[in-house]
């Protein structure tokens, strides 16, 4: 175990590689949810139909069967990637398909009067969505993309097979060093587990500030003293 | 370079014994996922704080920690304690165990969703724990359920490529092993690509049908 704890300069890279990449294909993922989302909302037959298109190709496709296509196939026409833009692509774009469902799902669940009010207020459809809808689309699109954040983090491991050094990545390089297979493993997955706990409560800390913004939280302990729901099973 | 058709004609047999392997891995992974995701969401009603915290806990750990690792450490942790798999098996239990983790979840939502008068009802029917749970809250819990385990069936199907990690042939690894024993990755990985994408759509058809048939409100 000693041997293992001695090499997490190495662990502590492999982290980092892991974070940049994760941090990296959200960002992509994010920009290309709202896009093809929005799109998907729209009530233009063709943008809907190039929502459908982006969404079913790269939801259907494994990000690893992506990234070895990016990685392996496409330099043989032409187009050559690093590791780390096909890996970030490759993510990008699966992920970035799941969103674009939640953007598109959440913007069709804002209640359609507040989508009449804006319209009788005489706003333009730039300021409709940007003012009124958007805002608390955005509150129903955050748990769910907290939930995409995690998987998107977990799916960064497979980067490690097309040659980057990631946490996965160094935890075989410890284990052929060290030969301890069970601690370096036990190691590698409670850092994934402590990267993850700290995704969760910087999307929940975004969610409870949402949710104020909107006015739809009350101050803080009030919700003690409301009784709790109906309904439900017993435990 | 150009799409070479006699090329694709020949690699075919080879994918298509690597599909099989595929569909063998996802459809067993599915049976211990569904199996014991139930036994996760049972032991998480115990009454015991201690059962419960634990299986909450370790679900949590499994859940957010890449399936990857976790086939590594399936694979070549579990040896070194005595227990020696075969690729293809302990890749199966990896893709169940992890998934698990989610179908767990949903049987959660399923019996949460189930009306609170039907749990009243058992109890003033007196029936007994086994009846209340076989005979009243899982047939519609399950019910409820069945096109979220449905989407898990196929996000399942699009991660065993991982697999081949662990030096399992499946779809994947025969199109990396026939690619580079021609070094031409082109056809090999293109059609692999097109046989998930043609796969995961009709299956999400499928759900959609099953979300319509089994829909509550």
């Amino acid at each position: 175990m000693s041997e293992v704890l001695d090499s997490h300069p190495q662990l502590l890279q492999g982290a980092w590689i892991t974070v940049q990449i994760t941090v990296l294909g959200a960002v992509l993922a994010l920009v290309l949810a709202l896009a093809f989302g929005v799109a998907g909302a729209a009530r233009a037959v063709w943008m809907r139909a190039v929502n459908r298109l982006y969404v079913e190709f790269f939801r259907g496709a494994a990000a690893l069967v992506l990234m070895y296509w990016l990685f392996y196939s496409l330099p043989l026409v032409g187009l050559r990637f690093t590791p780390m833009a096909a890996a970030v692509l490759a993510l990008g774009l699966n992920y970035g398909a799941y969103g674009a469902e939640v953007v598109r799902g959440s913007i069709n669940a804002v209640p359609k009067a507040q989508y009449e009010a804006a319209v009788a207020l005489n706003l333009r459809p730039a300021q409709r969505m940007r003012r009124v809808i958007l805002p608390q689309a955005v509150a129903l699109m955050l748990p769910p993309f907290g939930n995409l954040l995690i998987e998107l983090m977990k799916a960064t491991a497979v980067v490690s097979l097309v040659t980057i050094a990631d946490l996965t990545f160094r935890a075989q390089q410890i284990q052929a060093n060290t030969g301890e297979t069970a601690a370096t493993y036990a190691l590698v997955l409670v850092v994934y587990f402590v990267i993850a706990q700290v995704l969760q409560r910087l999307v929940r800390l975004l969610e409870h500030r949402t949710e104020r913004m909107l006015g739809r939280r009350p101050r803080r302990g009030a919700l003690r003293e409301v009784p709790a729901p109906a309904g439900g099973a017993p435990r | 370079m150009t799409w070479d058709w006699n090329y694709t004609g020949e690699i075919l047999p080879d994918l298509l014994n690597g599909l099989r392997v595929t569909v063998v891995a996802t459809l067993l992974g599915y049976a211990i996922a569904l199996v014991l995701g139930l036994a996760w969401t049972l032991l998480q009603r115990t009454p015991s704080r201690l059962v419960n915290g634990t299986v909450r806990w370790a679900a949590e750990f499994i859940r957010s920690t890449p399936l990857l690792v976790q086939l590594f450490f399936v694979f070549y942790v579990l040896p070194s304690w005595g227990l020696t798999l075969g690729p293809l098996t302990a890749g199966i239990i990896g893709l169940g165990l992890h998934y698990s983790t989610y179908t767990a979840e949903v049987y959660r939502a399923g019996i949460d969703d189930v009306p609170r008068g039907q749990w009243e009802a058992a109890t003033a029917l007196n029936l007994p724990r086994r009846r209340v749970w076989l005979g009243v809250v899982l047939p519609q819990a399950v019910r409820r359920v069945v096109p979220t385990l449905g989407n898990y069936l196929i996000a399942m199907f699009k991660d065993s490529p991982l697999l081949l990690a662990v030096n399992v042939v499946e779809l994947l690894g025969a199109a990396y092993q026939t690619g580079s024993r021609t070094l031409q990755f082109l056809e090999p990985i293109t059609i692999v690509g097109v046989l998930f994408i043609a796969v995961s759509v009709l299956s999400s058809l499928l759900v959609r049908r099953l979300e319509r048939r089994y829909a509550t409100y």
